[in-house]
């Protein structure tokens, strides 16, 4: 059976590992420490789970898009309903796992980076549930287009600073917040919000997630008697997605298929495709695939959902690529957009834009897969998209007439 | 194997009982035309070694006058390949010891085995990559070794001593020891934190000790020459290119700060 788990050191297959300066080295020792020993200690799970469930809404239901697979004609789409979970996506999941792991390391300042902010709103939301000081770094230009994410983390007691250096969006953020890690390490836990940077990171957040996969596949074995055929989530980081692939990858009949952002198309600086021809290198901690010019500086990313905009892909995703388990693929802009609209449509789903790639996958492949099973994981809700829909779809926006 | 110029620069400062100048700037800032004379410039005014930055998109490690120039090289269209270029152009000039100072990726894109052959002909001694910790390193460092160039690791104020003795283990040339946490960049105060980091890293290596991180002044090269084997100075040297990117008289005004922080090391030499 193909398993999937990191080395000592923390590679998956040759990704992954740690590439920081020396200072973060020792910190990130005693936070795998921390970790391992929190895993192993009921107590701990106990809080968690009590958490997860009792504030946050787990589980979340397993929902058959009944009119959407009608209208395709194919496959039975049964969606994972992340987007019903507090704060309005997947992330919080990590944010209860990680802040319970701060308080135990006795933490009193929490850090983190957001790109389209709902990892940014779940930690400001649970630093808000246990009194601790949060600080969230946010490029410029994904605060231009997740305002409202912004002023939610605000209301909830977070400061957010704003990066104007690079591009201006998550992974400019993800290297300031690495700088005053860097600069207050004493004191400070960063809250590192995907699959993403060094080990432990990309192991404890798949942990912290992987409840997503346990959950879909007892439920849909309840549903269906069968597994899925296929399963789909968008790849930022790949929090959601390894988060949902895990419990299946010993199913070896279970194609697992990953969606990154195909922006505007292939050209270099015009997506987040790292799949498609990226080689592996070095950014922000870890080892994985890389969008980068010929000379190894970072390429720019474009993706309409900023949670998607980066460019890297987490280690783990890496590794199940290069062995064949998982499948990955991308899909443009204007698919994503129509895809949320036919999911508002047939269903009343509004999908968050990062969540509508992983959709966009299923509705393309739907009417070729007569009788198989798919399971889309929609990880967020598009409240937070609102502007960026208005923006996209102005037939809709027209000033009232009468 | 033989001593790089690097060892051999610090042979030479130990016998003399001096502390050393080691002196960063960003090749290609303000551009890559200049160069070769503003190391040579670092050179007339006492700098003992160079510190070559090899510009990177994200360098995380870099407080915000490294990040600027950084940015001002890359857009010069810096790379490896001409940074090997320039070192070229200073080895017809000068026998000053140069230290490649990255991070992983260009490097790494540019394939370990071709640059330890490239950088030798080129004429530099060694190579320091801020996010490569010693626990990646094996599969890297390796042919550069080989071809007989320093490999450089950092130690900090949060390595205990299991970690600073494999940092002094993984290290040829010197030991370069980061006064504090944080990123690069100057301060008022220097940190507490250095002596105890010496002394504690000298239980583990007789390879020469330098510290860097904050060090921006005469009287700071002067606290760090009294315990240590020698002083880096980046920001500070960054910051003055920054402002004078458009004076021709550059070249002196870097002399002079060199000048400075040399006779501020000298002047408390090791007790």
């Amino acid at each position: 059976m193909i398993t999937s788990q990191p080395d000592a050191h923390g590679h998956f297959g040759p990704y992954g590992g740690r590439y920081v300066p020396e200072v973060l080295m020792n910190p990130l020792e005693e936070l795998e420490q921390a970790y391992l020993l929190a895993r192993q200690d009921p107590a701990f799970q106990i809080e968690l789970d009590d958490l997860l469930k009792n504030y946050a809404g787990r589980p979340t239901p397993l929902y058959f898009a009944k009119r959407l697979s009608a209208n395709l004609g194919g496959a039975k789409i049964y969606i994972k309903r992340e987007d019903l979970l507090h704060t309005g996506a997947h992330k919080i999941n990590n944010c209860l796992g990680q802040v319970l792991l701060a308080r135990r390391m006795g933490k009193k300042r929490i850090i983190a980076e957001t790109g389209a902010g709902q990892h940014g709103v779940a930690t400001a939301t649970v630093c808000a549930l246990f009194g601790l000081q949060c600080r969230v770094y946010m490029g410029e230009e994904d605060m231009r287009r997740q305002r409202l994410n912004v002023f939610r983390m605000r209301l909830l007691g977070a400061e957010v600073v704003a990066v104007n250096t690079g591009s201006r969006t998550l992974k400019d953020a993800i290297s300031e917040a690495m700088r005053d890690w860097v600069t207050n390490v004493g004191d400070t836990y960063y809250l590192l919000g995907s699959a993403l940077g060094s080990h432990p990171y990309p192991l404890m957040v798949r942990d912290f997630h992987s409840c997503m996969g346990i959950e879909a596949r007892e439920q849909i074995l309840k549903a269906t008697g069968r597994l899925p055929d296929s399963i789909f989530a968008c790849v930022g980081g790949g929090s959601n997605a390894i988060g949902i692939f895990h419990a299946f990858i010993g199913d070896a009949t279970v194609k697992l298929i990953g969606i990154e952002a195909g922006g505007h198309g292939p050209e270099l600086g015009e997506h987040a495709a790292r799949m498609s021809g990226s080689k592996p290198g070095v950014l922000q901690g870890a080892y994985s695939y890389l969008l980068q010019d010929e000379d190894g500086q970072v390429a720019l990313t474009h993706s309409i959902s900023a949670g998607l905009d980066y460019a890297m892909i987490g280690p783990e995703h890496a590794w199940l690529a290069d062995r064949g388990r998982a499948e990955y693929t991308s899909c443009l802009d204007k698919d994503a957009l129509d895809a949320a609209c036919m999911l508002s449509r047939t269903e009343g789903l509004i999908p968050a834009l990062e969540s509508s790639h992983a959709v966009a996958e299923a509705i393309r492949r739907a009417p070729d897969a007569k009788d198989q099973i798919f399971l889309v994981n929609l990880s967020g809700r598009g409240d937070k998209d609102i502007d960026i829909y208005r923006e996209n779809l102005k037939d809709l926006d027209e000033p009232d007439t009468n | 194997m033989n001593q790089t110029r690097i060892s051999k620069r610090f042979q030479q400062l130990r016998e003399e009982g001096n502390p050393g100048l080691i002196a960063y700037l960003t090749a290609g800032d303000p551009s890559m035309e200049r160069t070769p004379d503003l190391v040579l410039a670092l050179e007339r005014g006492g700098a003992d070694i160079i510190e070559l930055g090899v510009p990177f998109s994200d360098p995380i490690a870099d407080g915000p006058v490294i990040q600027r120039g950084s940015a001002r090289a890359l857009k010069n269209g810096t790379n490896v390949a001409k940074v090997l270029e320039m070192a070229k152009r200073i080895r017809e000039k000068s026998e000053i010891p140069l230290l490649l100072f990255s991070y992983m990726n260009p490097l790494l894109s540019y394939g370990f085995e071709r640059l330890a052959v490239d950088a030798v002909a080129a004429g530099i001694d060694g190579c320091l990559m801020t996010d490569l910790s010693v626990e990646e390193a094996e599969p890297y460092v390796g042919s550069l070794r080989k071809a007989g160039l320093d490999t450089v690791f950092l130690a900090a104020p949060t390595s205990p001593p299991a970690r600073l003795e494999l940092v002094a283990r993984y290290s040829s040339g010197f030991v370069y020891l980061v006064s504090r946490t944080g990123v690069t960049g100057e301060q008022d105060q220097l940190s507490d934190a250095v002596a105890p980091l010496v002394a504690n890293t000298r239980k583990f290596t007789d390879l020469p000790l330098a510290v860097g991180f904050g060090i921006a002044t005469a009287r700071d090269a002067a606290a760090i020459g009294a315990i240590a084997d020698a002083v880096v100075v980046g920001s500070a040297i960054v910051r003055l290119i920054e402002n004078n990117s458009d004076s021709p008289e550059l070249e002196q005004k870097l002399e002079a700060l060199a000048r400075e922080l040399k006779q501020g090391a000298l002047s408390a030499k090791k007790q």
